[in-house]
């Protein structure tokens, strides 16, 4: 899966390359968010933009690093949905757990 | 697509690499349908969800670890609507027995069988004589 990682201000921002985030490799990105929060960062944003599709496996990594976070005193938001993904979250009423920003600027505002 | 019924039957092997590959020939279908007044973009995205779902299901379902295992997707469609059947040879489950998700509680799992449901008009899961199918059907008008 290519999840490239960059951090401003104590923000570590994991940008998803992938079309689709589905049972494939939803996986890889659950485990990305879980050692960064081990491994002591505390905000974390997970940036959609390229993400066309996404399924309950997806969903699901996502639900786990934001639970990740509780656990480890952080933040995990959400930023950049295209309209179908989005629409995914609002059928799951996932849209009530998540932050979700429409961009990365938007999201690093909401974050200091 | 117009006329007589189309049907479309697919062999994949049970491996999650293929999700897309089978996606894609949802997607494909939708965008393809001649008289379907709808929103295609939003067939084709829900189209490739079921699919996607179903296929994990019948990869979780799936008998005896071998591995040359083969999924079968059946998909049928005619002017008024469109049937997906998906087949396992696995223990099986009662779709019946598995509740909606919590909506209070953040599972990691246990949404699949949720958002079929919400995007398709009919589901079942029943048991022939050698292997369950899933059959999910959708108007078209």
């Amino acid at each position: 899966m290519n999840l490239v990682n960059e951090t401003r201000n104590d923000i570590v921002i994991i940008y998803v390359k992938e079309e689709r985030l589905d049972a494939h490799n939803s996986v890889e990105l659950k485990s990305a968010v879980q050692k960064l929060f081990e491994d002591g960062k505390k905000n974390v944003l997970v940036d959609l933009k390229e993400v066309r599709f996404i399924d309950s496996s997806g969903l699901g990594a996502l639900v786990s690093g934001f639970k990740n976070a509780i656990s480890h005193q952080g933040n995990l938001k959400l930023c950049s949905l295209q309209s179908q993904v989005k629409s995914m979250f609002e059928l799951t009423r996932l849209h009530r757990v998540f932050e979700i920003f429409p961009s990365t600027t938007e999201a690093m505002e909401n974050f200091q | 697509m117009e006329g007589n019924a189309i049907e479309v039957d697919i062999r994949v092997p049970n491996k999650t690499r293929y999700l897309s590959l089978i996606g894609r020939i949802g997607e494909d279908i939708a965008r393809e349908l001649e008289r379907y007044s709808g929103d295609r973009e939003t067939l084709a995205y829900q189209l490739n969800l079921v699919l996607t779902e179903a296929m994990v299901n019948a990869i979780k379902h799936a008998g005896p670890k071998e591995p040359e295992k083969l999924v079968r997707i059946v998909i049928t469609i005619r002017v008024d609507d469109l049937t997906i059947k998906v087949y396992d040879d696995g223990q099986g489950f009662d779709i019946n027995a598995i509740p909606p998700p919590n909506f209070d509680e953040l599972e990691d799992r246990g949404r699949g069988i949720f958002l079929i449901r919400s995007l398709m008009d009919s589901v079942c899961y029943r048991k022939n004589c050698k292997e369950n199918i899933l059959e999910m059907k959708k108007k078209l008008v």
